[in-house]
């Protein structure tokens, strides 16, 4: 996989294995959700390519994008099944309605996420980690191979990050290559195969033990880097209502 | 007695037409405005409506006052203005809207300068801005019969692209869905809906079809199907209720319509906010 962009991004170029784990760390406007939407096609570079397995995202709809939980109405009217079989809508067409195969995945894919007893319940009445599982189900239910997270893990508690730490490896299993921004340097070290340390461009990219050393992490943070510890993840408020 | 008290009205052939544009309007603006609702599309409805009043002085004042031909007059302005809206609101030097402030209060200041000129222009321009149901057409009727079923199949035909869209526009370009497309083909259905509802509820009152019954829906179910369903029930109530009242009351039969359907949008919040607190 190549990018080559500009401005927010500059000439990152990487390649990811299959099945394997990446954390995306990098202080705040270093690029993490630019480089997720560039490489998911959301944004277009302004110069280079991206280019994966070859073909361009432009064609592809093997790449899902997890939203941040911030970013969703979660007063929209619809149930967890609804939200997962938006993930076949692409693979349906036009005025085709989904068919046993799509409820086939949905259903296998709310299984996976351990969701399937909630899949009629409206969304909000879902709790933060059953959120984030949901858009996880919703991925697989795309036929996603790689999928970007981001910051799945801010404002969650630690059972239900425990929980999304498992289905990740869960995913492994299924050769799913993640891609997970973060802002916890203790959990990417200790969760993840390879971290990518980025501040518009990639400082480096690789073993957690290669990358997170101290000269690292002043060109990624400057002297602020102590400042990002995981402060804000421990409050959290993993809510039902 | 009672039976009498709803079959008097209807023994007009201008009510019953009245009776079943009302109806039809209702239910098309209802299912087209859950998108408005839940797209937080309000104001862009709202100034559409009024954005066409000038395409409809135009044609009024070409044809010399008959009505026949204003729908196609409002028509294409609907759709013109949409797109047009769609673009300008895209623009990065001014907030959106503020733009479409700036253009539909721009437009509809044109509308009523142009209808101005014509000696007999209160009325008119009265018909235009708060409709008239009981001056519904027999052709009138049947494009609102023919418009109204194209609305809803095409509703139906792209309902999980559409539901994509508006619920995560970011799924719906990394599916690869035609995202602009798809938001065209919204704004264009949102402007035939104007254009059909034109004479019935007129530009002013247009905003309350589109929003009203789908808000209040919208409060009493949480999937999609259940709110179109709901909010066409209740533009039907609405809609029937309003012409009796207003045939009983001597009201203006729009006015008389939105209010029922706000009192329907007051009484299910009410009800909510008991159940809820």
């Amino acid at each position: 996989m190549r990018y080559n962009g500009r401005a927010a991004l500059d000439n990152v170029t990487f390649n990811l294995r299959v099945g394997e784990r990446v954390a995306v760390v990098g202080p705040n406007g270093a690029g993490k959700s630019t480089l997720f939407k560039v490489v998911s096609g959301v944004l277009q570079p302004n110069t280079g390519e991206v280019t994966i397995s070859g073909s361009q995202p432009l064609v592809h709809s093997c790449i899902a994008y997890v939203p941040q939980r911030s970013q969703v109405d979660w007063s929209f009217p619809v149930s967890v099944a609804d939200v997962v079989m938006m993930g076949r809508s692409a693979k349906l067409g036009p005025f085709n309605f989904p068919k046993k195969r799509d409820w086939d995945f949905v259903n296998h894919a709310l299984k996976t996420v351990d969701l399937e007893n909630l899949s009629a319940r409206q969304i909000s009445q879902l709790s933060g980690g059953q959120q984030q599982r949901m858009f996880i189900a919703r991925a697989l239910a795309q036929e996603a191979e790689l999928m970007l997270m981001d910051e799945p893990l801010t404002g969650l508690d630690t059972p239900a990050q425990e929980g999304l730490l498992d289905l990740l490896d869960t995913l492994r299993e299924q050769k799913v290559t993640v891609m997970v921004a973060t802002h916890d340097l203790d959990q990417a070290a200790k969760h993840f195969d390879r971290i990518m340390l980025l501040n518009k461009k990639i400082i480096s990219f690789g073993a957690p033990g290669e990358v997170l050393n101290a000269e690292n992490l002043l060109v990624a943070y400057g002297g602020r880097y102590k400042a990002v510890d995981d402060s804000c993840c421990e409050e959290g408020h993993d809510h039902v209502h | 007695m009672f039976i009498s008290w709803l079959t008097e009205p209807l023994q007009y052939e201008f009510m019953q037409r009245g009776m079943i544009a009302a109806v039809l309007v209702g239910i098309v603006c209802a299912v087209v405005g859950t998108y408005v609702v839940l797209r937080g599309m309000a104001f862009f409805g709202d100034a559409l409506a009024h954005t066409i009043l000038p395409g409809i002085a135009v044609g009024y004042l070409i044809s010399g006052g008959a009505r026949d031909t204003l729908f196609w007059w409002a028509l294409g302005t609907a759709v013109i203005a949409a797109w047009g809206i769609g673009a300008i609101s895209k623009q990065a030097e001014i907030k959106e809207d503020t733009a479409i402030g700036i253009i539909f209060a721009g437009m509809f200041a044109l509308g009523i300068a142009l209808i101005s000129t014509v000696q007999s222009y209160a009325v008119d321009l009265s018909h235009f801005l708060f409709g008239d149901v009981l001056g519904v057409s027999e052709q009138n009727l049947w494009f609102i019969v023919i418009f109204g079923a194209m609305i809803l199949f095409t509703i139906g035909a792209l309902y999980k692209e559409f539901l994509t869209l508006s619920f995560d526009p970011v799924l719906a370009m990394t599916l690869r869905l035609p995202v602009n497309l798809l938001n065209n083909i919204l704004l264009g259905l949102i402007a035939v809906t104007v254009a059909i509802s034109l004479q019935t509820v007129g530009v002013a009152l247009m905003v309350a079809m589109l929003v009203t019954p789908a808000a209040t829906a919208y409060l009493l179910t949480y999937r999609l199907p259940a709110m179109m369903g709901l909010a066409a029930l209740f533009a039907t109530l609405s809609s029937v209720i309003g012409l009796y009242l207003s045939y009983y009351l001597s009201i203006a039969s729009g006015a008389s319509i939105v209010l029922t359907a706000t009192l329907f949008f007051v009484a299910a919040f009410l009800w909510k906010k008991r159940k809820s607190g």
